[in-house]
């Protein structure tokens, strides 16, 4: 890979859903080893980006481009795209009933060796990888033989999100508010384990609305969206300043 | 957002249901064929040509005074065109001059179709255990093992055998438990059977292999019409398996079987099914339709009759696999896979009659509908004034893939002692456009996404399966929902 091409390149992006547009001209570059934080107000679009990086099906893109480490991604299916190391870990993480976590989680881990012509695992091997994960986050494994979120608690669904995302080891990784609904505890637990994945190699976008999860996780820049676009960047101070102002003084 | 979003989901679906079915070609081989057409004359040839017993002709002549008086029934939630009964070949037989010894003596035309649906009538069929008697149109070809299994006294053959052979034991159970003229498919198959099975469990044995029947109706024109009779004497245990496919023709071909179980003191018949008759192609045109008629009487105290099926073709299914809980303390179970998908429709479900006392019951019911399909659960739970200290517990579930598909559930209970003990349980889930862009988001593709959900929700019922079915049926359901959802 060339090492000076950026992580994720967005360009000019256009998004309409019943062409109703809503992502308007979005620019955005994120390097190697960078956090971008994006805040904003609710209906401004940063969850339709987050789907729309990911490749949801629902979305339209009517203009612009998104280069993943320098290619064209808009043509490749949602599951190419998470092989080729994007994550979402979802806002509302849907619940799965009659399949095991633990089955849901070896497919996945699975089927991301394949793609590398990797040996895949059988469920002996995969336990052993599968506890070293769980530890790291402090989950017990009762959560492996429970249905996919099923009857889990709002902190336990996030908490999984960062299980499938530590597990999967992707490089470009989006938290769309995956702080939202936690406790203080369980902020920190989580915020470790971003924190233990994230490495120069690697990118991260969070989707937050709230500060207190930047005081665990240090963002290299913060971007206001807004109306589908970017209209603010600045470093980890503006996300003070928005905490203090609110968004109404940047219009 | 939601329009946008089931238009991509339906394309999908519609790529999944797109898969071929692989059963459907037919086999070229001399026919003995009776006219079209049902009258007195028509019933008396087909008794005539199998040489059946007096005591038969008048059974199959009164089935069919019945039939006329009767009404085809139309309180199921199917929809289709009227069957005009006078259209339809009531016999079809391989052309073969003499009675067979061996199976090495049949048309190599026919058991190279059965290679081609993996059934081999041989020493393969040993290894797992199995015993097989092959339905093709409307006349048994050959049946497997039946001197191993006489060793032990169990009798397996065809039915047309049976009657000339074991014709005390037809005379006695045939029709006991479905009359004649319970119902309108009944009466019609009681007239005009031409084959089926017959098995027969004495006293006291386990029988060594599991039995098994195949299936398969050839000819474009012919109904089949089939009939299972199985009698387990006392302390007897008897595995049943039952498979089934034919050809893909654009016409609708009418099946319309009878299975009978017998179960007396202290015996135990399970009997499974995987059903997987030409469902019609995408735009509904084609295919079989399925009126069945199953029923087991429980008749001896601590009798069991279990009915196990995997429902995933035919145009149209009706089919409601019953249990008589006649004897103390008898029990009756019923666990069932129903898929559909494009323009099938299934009504399906069960009755469990308790007359003895503490008899027991359990229903667990999987509905499953994509594309344009309907899918409806019909239950029937009967608590007689007697019958004391009943227990019975039934769940439906339905899962709804795509937004065009249809299920309903009927449940009707009707309880007349206040010992009962019942429990009804029901659920309705879907599988959506979220849940699947979950499993791609994390590089699951949507063939393993589909499986995984399917068989998690099927999983009660695939336990109840014997191993070869379980992994069967499991790999059917798959392929059914190829392309259909994403």
């Amino acid at each position: 890979m060339n090492e000076n091409l950026p992580m994720l390149e967005v360009k000019n992006l256009q998004v309409s859903i019943n062409e109703n547009p809503i992502l308007k001209n979005l620019n955005l570059t994120i390097n190697e080893g960078e956090i971008h934080a994006i805040m904003g107000p609710n209906g401004s679009g940063k969850s339709t980006f987050s789907k729309v990086l990911a490749g949801h099906p629902a979305y339209t893109v009517t203009n612009g481009e998104i280069l993943f480490k320098g290619s064209n991604i808009l043509s490749l299916e949602p599951e190419e795209r998470s092989h080729l190391g994007i994550f979402l870990a979802f806002q509302y993480p849907i619940e799965i009933p009659g399949v095991t976590n633990e089955d849901f989680l070896r497919l996945a881990y699975n089927a991301k060796q394949k793609f590398y012509n990797k040996p895949t695992v059988d469920p002996i091997e995969f336990l052993k990888i599968i506890h070293e994960k769980l530890n790291s986050i402090n989950m017990s494994p009762l959560f492996l033989s429970r249905n996919i979120n099923e009857g889990f608690s709002g902190g336990e669904k996030k908490r999984n999100e960062i299980l499938q995302m530590i597990l999967l080891d992707s490089e470009l990784a989006i938290l769309d508010e995956t702080d939202s609904g936690l406790d203080i505890d369980a902020l920190k637990t989580i915020s470790l384990g971003i924190n233990d994945f994230m490495n120069s190699s690697k990118s991260i976008i969070l989707i937050t609305h709230y500060q207190r999860l930047l005081d665990y996780i240090k963002p290299t820049y913060v971007h206001v969206m807004q109306h589908g676009k970017i209209i603010k960047t600045g470093s980890a101070e503006l996300a003070e300043e928005l905490e203090k102002k609110g968004y109404e003084w940047l219009k | 957002m939601i329009n946008q979003s089931n238009k991509v989901l339906n394309t999908n679906i519609t790529k999944l249901v797109n898969q071929t079915y692989q059963y459907g070609f037919s086999t070229n081989i001399d026919k003995d064929i009776i006219e079209k057409g049902l009258n007195i004359e028509v019933i008396k040839l087909i008794s005539q040509k199998k040489q059946e017993p007096e005591f038969l002709l008048e059974f199959r002549l009164k089935a069919y005074k019945r039939w006329k008086k009767m009404l085809q029934p139309e309180w199921a939630c199917l929809k289709f065109p009227q069957i005009n009964y006078q259209d339809i070949v009531y016999y079809s037989a391989p052309k073969s001059q003499k009675k067979l010894n061996s199976l090495e003596e049949v048309d190599p035309e026919l058991l190279k179709t059965f290679e081609k649906l993996g059934i081999s009538l041989t020493e393969q069929k040993r290894l797992a255990n199995v015993a097989i008697d092959v339905v093709f149109d409307s006349v048994s070809i050959g049946t497997t093992f039946q001197d191993e299994l006489r060793k032990d006294g169990v009798i397996f053959c065809s039915i047309s055998e049976a009657i000339l052979e074991y014709k005390n034991l037809i005379e006695k159970y045939l029709g006991s438990v479905v009359p004649v003229g319970d119902n309108y498919f009944s009466a019609l198959n009681s007239a005009v059977f031409t084959d089926g099975s017959f098995c027969y469990i004495p006293q006291n044995v386990v029988c060594p292999l599991d039995l098994s029947t195949y299936f398969r109706i050839n000819d474009q024109m012919a109904g089949q019409f089939e009939r299972t009779l199985i009698i387990a004497e006392k302390n007897s245990k008897v595995n049943y398996l039952e498979g089934c496919t034919a050809p893909q023709y654009d016409t609708n071909q009418l099946h319309a079987a009878i299975v009978e179980i017998v179960a007396l003191e202290n015996a135990t018949v399970k009997y499974s099914t995987v059903q997987n008759w030409y469902a019609g192609n995408k735009f509904g045109k084609g295919g079989i339709y399925n009126f069945v008629t199953k029923r087991g009487l429980c008749s001896g105290s601590k009798s069991k009759i279990s009915w196990t099926q995997v429902e995933t073709g035919s145009a149209i299914t009706w089919k409601y696999p019953s249990c008589l809980l006649i004897g103390d303390q008898s029990q009756g179970e019923f666990y069932s896979v129903a898929l559909t998908n494009n323009y099938q429709q299934a009504d399906t479900g069960t009755k469990m009659i308790h007359v003895g006392k503490k008899s027991k019951s359990q229903v667990i019911s999987k509905g499953i509908s994509a594309g344009q399909s309907k899918n409806s659960y019909r239950g029937f739970i009967k608590v007689t004034k007697k019958a004391v200290g009943v227990r019975n517990y039934s769940q439906c579930d339905s899962l709804l893939i795509g937004n065009s598909s249809n299920s309903n559930t009927f449940p009707f209970i009707s309880i007349q002692n206040s010992t009962t003990k019942l429990e009804h349980e029901a659920s309705t889930s879907k599988i959506g456009e979220e849940q699947i862009f979950y499993f791609l988001q994390r590089g699951i593709c949507l063939e393993k996404a589909i499986e995984l959900m399917i068989s998690g929700f099927c999983r009660d019922i695939f336990t109840k399966l014997p191993l070869e079915f379980a992994v069967e049926a499991d790999k059917l359901l798959t392929l059914k929902l190829e392309g259909s959802v994403g």
